[in-house]
């Protein structure tokens, strides 16, 4: 077994525990990079097909490149596609700066979806090397009523056991893909042909990283328009992931605030 | 963070050309680990651009001076506290290796944290102060790599710089923390003086620690080695789940140990149930012919249809796992309420989840300390040595056996609460299976069968109380008997007035219930006679175990008459008690009745007359097998 064999392996592994421990599932689906390897991966532990929905809390001012490939893929692989709006900005947290302001309609979009669907289990994309506080994450990692998520008490977790009895009222967030890196992702997507959003490869110099909405997230400078240039500017990069999402930036512990209220 | 250097040597594509560990450092708080981090990302020069400059500024903005350890404390509240409280995981290379670095916690109070992040690791660095020498945290941390399986630990005595880089402090810990390492079977693989605060020993030797020839920190890195794939034991496929999403019947798990292919002559433990690998199913290819080994998720269908459910253990013929109900084991414990003799606890297993009860403590110590005090419970951050009694057989190995299937957790209100090593199974004071000879009856089951015209079954019928169980299963009998069969009814009131009065009714007593109604019920139909079993038996698990104890002599019917009449039936007066508030755990006005997926049989009792409701259990039987056809045909003539 190759190094990706071992990823791909112990995220079927986590995907399949998530079925069969909690009662009802959806997968997060922002349609970026890595939450097309993630149906991917739930398309190979379950023998090709996706046995939950997959959720888009769309805040409406994605890319129309990302529209785009929502629509097409939803339907090309089948999925239960479930689209849940997130609510206007008044409606957030004034005191966060703007760019996080923004962000955080995710956070409310998500909340109003969970109490509509009923959902105990939310599987999310996010991965340790991405960003510091997901560092600390848990694989299975337990929300408070309110989605809220309590660092300082998560549980042990340890020889691939996970805790997986939310209390009620509350929900799990599973991450299946939260051992693999940037450059995991990409040389992933090469190998299984995964289709990805034409944002990601670089065009008059600049190529997107990390998408999120168009008004907050801005394309870095590069040449690399196909996988493996990715990949080798990866290897010389020391450029952060997500050095183009300007909510990461705005004051040094905007992130984790937004993390503990809920967001991803 | 996106922590990766430039490479100095050609990388593949996917930059894996090195391979990759996973490293934890522990050891006492304020030892030095984060600092000891942040001086090994400078060292192999992993920062991003500008980090280090960002936090320099930062610590003179807050008037403070720059600590190494600040890299690290990427959380606002860290920085508050002053302490690393979870595990953080960064990555870096070395010339030899790719590194994930596991920062884990020193402090005592996070030892879940810790326990977390070394768990994952393939090698440890054990970090000492040189001055405050071996604590009782460094202890602890030490004993709990052995618990935890790590074996490769690398020893670095920090802060030399505070004790004049002398080697007689240096040689004085070593020779403390060798021996205390050994004494638990891990042979540390270097001891390294260092000074993480100016670099000496880091990466690369100084003139301060001159006398010192061994390996720098980087270099003990170096020669760290990935844990292995355990292909070489035998097969181990602990059944995560059964998939029916179209005509194929998957039977989903990983391949712990071991390798598996079609064809291959399996066993399903712990029932022992034998049958044949027909075919490794696969996406977007299927079927997948080459053989999976140990680490791979896979898929597999088999040659006939047994019953099997998550938690079972799928192992090659004669090579199988024990099946036992008795564990001895040596745990670790993270809950705030002490582990006490008589606990009834959840022990996970693999994928198999089992009720059980702690029925003896033969060890408890402090692992911090020196001291092998010896008290009735297992004090949280403790460890010890446990008999655990289990309500129902499991399969696994002992962990000197198979480090993989020989470790389980334990869990207390839906947490994980303490976890460890298998040493033994089934020892213990209660009669090892060598001991029990069950003598075999003397009769054929053919002979039963000519003469009953029917093979043995267990007709389990579940439902609400009122529902018309014990009146359906009486018409039954009386049916089945005037025909010349040889039925029995097992009326679960009856059994709880002789066979099962020492049972209540919380969730455990239910399951050892129904399991001890299973087990008659089984050993009944083994013998020829049509077990009717009528008992409300809520709990669906419940049911899976009976209907793994029984096999594919098991049928249930469930009796799905509406809850408000069974309610206004209510012939034991039980629902005017239990609104009354009389009747503790009641099942019926509550919605603790989990209602069968995939019974064979539903009757509901509100709509069909009890003869109607009785051809149709007869119809059942004989259309799957038990009853001969001449039986079925004198019903159809009546």
């Amino acid at each position: 077994m190759d190094h990706l064999d071992q990823l791909e392996a112990q995220s079927i592994y986590i995907l399949r525990e998530a079925f069969a421990r909690l009662k009802k599932l959806a997968l997060l689906w922002s349609l970026g990079k890595d939450s097309n390897v993630m149906i991917w991966l739930a398309r190979k532990a379950f023998f090709g097909r996706v046995p939950f929905p997959a959720m888009h809390v769309d805040t409406a001012k994605k890319f129309p490149e990302m529209y785009a490939f929502r629509d097409t893929y939803a339907q090309e692989w089948g999925l239960d596609l479930k689209i849940e709006p997130c609510p206007p900005i008044d409606a957030v947290d004034p005191t966060l700066p703007p760019a996080a302001r923004s962000a955080a309609r995710k956070t409310e979009g998500l909340k109003m979806a969970l109490a509509k669907h009923g959902f105990d289990g939310l599987i999310a994309g996010i991965r340790r090397d991405e960003e510091a506080t997901r560092a600390k994450e848990r694989v299975f990692s337990p929300r408070g009523a309110e989605g809220n998520w309590d660092v300082r008490d998560q549980p042990p977790e340890f020889w691939d056991h996970f805790n997986a009895s939310p209390p009620q009222g509350a929900h799990l967030r599973i991450h299946p893909i939260l051992h693999w890196t940037e450059a995991d992702i990409w040389a992933y997507t090469a190998r299984e042909n995964i289709p990805i959003i034409p944002l990601y490869l670089s065009k008059n110099g600049k190529r997107y990283r990390s998408l999120g909405d168009q008004d907050i997230t801005f394309p870095v400078a590069s040449n690399a328009s196909t996988i493996p240039e990715i990949l080798a500017e990866l290897e010389s990069t020391k450029v952060p992931e997500r050095a183009g999402r300007a909510l990461d930036h705005e004051t040094e512990d905007a992130f984790e605030r937004l993390r503990v209220a809920g967001y991803l | 963070m996106n922590m990766r250097v430039p490479s100095a040597s050609p990388a593949t594509p996917n930059g894996t050309t090195r391979p990759q560990v996973s490293i934890v450092i522990v050891g006492h708080v304020d030892h030095g680990k984060s600092t000891l981090v942040g001086r090994l990302l400078h060292e192999t020069g992993s920062l991003p651009d500008g980090k280090l400059e960002m936090l320099q500024a930062v610590s003179a903005r807050r008037g403070m001076p720059f600590e190494w350890s600040f890299l690290l404390d990427a959380l606002q509240t860290e920085r508050d506290q002053g302490i690393t409280i979870d595990t953080t995981q960064i990555r870096f290379r070395t010339n030899a290796r790719e590194v994930v670095l596991i920062d884990a916690p020193g402090h005592a109070e996070f030892l879940r944290n810790m326990i977390t992040g070394a768990s994952q690791a393939d090698g440890a660095v054990l970090i000492i102060d040189a001055l405050e020498g071996v604590r009782d945290q460094t202890r602890r941390h030490g004993y709990l790599l052995h618990l935890l399986g790590v074996k490769q630990v690398a020893v670095v005595v920090n802060k030399m710089d505070r004790v004049d880089f002398g080697q007689a402090r240096f040689d004085e810990i070593k020779t403390e923390i060798s021996a205390h390492l050994e004494g638990l079977g891990v042979k540390p693989v270097a001891v390294i003086p260092i000074s993480a605060r100016d670099g000496d020993g880091v990466a690369k030797h100084t003139s301060r620690i001159g006398w010192y020839k061994g390996p720098t920190v980087v270099e003990a890195l170096d020669g760290l080695e990935p844990a292995k794939p355990l292909s070489s034991l035998p097969l181990r496929l602990p059944v995560q789940a059964i998939y029916k999403f179209d005509d194929r019947r998957i039977v989903a798990g990983r391949v712990e140990a071991g390798e598996l292919k079609t064809g291959d002559e399996i066993v399903i433990m712990p029932a022992g149930k034998i049958a044949k690998i027909k075919s490794v199913e696969g996406w977007p290819q299927t079927p997948v012919t080459t053989p999976q080994g140990a680490g791979r998720s896979v898929g597999i269908t088999l040659d006939r249809e047994l019953f099997i459910e998550r938690g079972d253990v799928i192992a090659h013929v004669g090579r199988e796992p024990q099946a036992a109900r008795r564990l001895h084991a040596r745990i670790f414990w993270l809950h705030d309420q002490p582990l006490s003799k008589g606990d009834s606890i959840l022990v996970r297993l693999g994928t198999r989840e089992a009720r059980g009860a702690v029925v003896a403590i033969d060890k408890a110590v402090d692992p911090g300390s020196l001291s092998n005090e010896e008290t009735a419970a297992i004090a949280r951050n403790h460890v010890g040595e446990i008999e655990i009694a289990l309500t129902q057989p499991v399969a696994v190995d002992p962990y000197t056996e198979n480090a993989r299937t020989g470790r389980l957790v334990i869990e207390v209100q839906g947490r994980i609460a303490g976890g460890g090593l298998v040493l033994t199974v089934d020892a213990g004071k209660r009669a090892s299976p060598v001991d029990i000879m069950p003598v075999e009856s003397a009769l054929q089951p053919q002979e039963r069968a000519d003469r009953y015209r029917h093979k043995g079954a267990v007709v389990w019928m579940t439902g609400l109380p009122g529902a018309g169980k014990s009146t359906l299963a009486r018409a039954l009998e009386r049916r089945l008997f005037s025909r010349g069969g040889a039925p029995v009814l097992l009326d679960g009131d009856t059994l709880r007035a002789g066979l099962n009065k020492d049972l209540g009714f919380t969730p455990d007593d239910r399951a050892e219930n129904i399991r001890r109604l299973a087990e008659v019920a089984t050993h009944l139909a083994r013998n020829g006679h049509i077990a009717i079993v009528a008992a409300v038996s809520p709990a669906r698990d419940d049911r899976a175990t009976a209907r793994r104890v029984a096999g594919e002599l098991f049928r249930e019917v469930h009796v799905a008459t509406p809850a408000e009449i069974c309610e206004s039936r209510d012939p034991k007066g039980h629902y005017a008690k239990a609104r009354a508030g009389n009747l503790q755990n009641f099942t019926g006005i509550g919605t603790d009745y989990e209602p069968p997926l995939d019974a064979e049989l539903v009757i509901d009792t509100a709509t069909r007359g009890i003869a109607d409701a009785t051809d149709e259990l007869e119809t059942l039987l004989s259309k799957t097998g038990v009853l001969f056809d001449d039986i079925a045909d004198l019903g159809a003539n009546i």
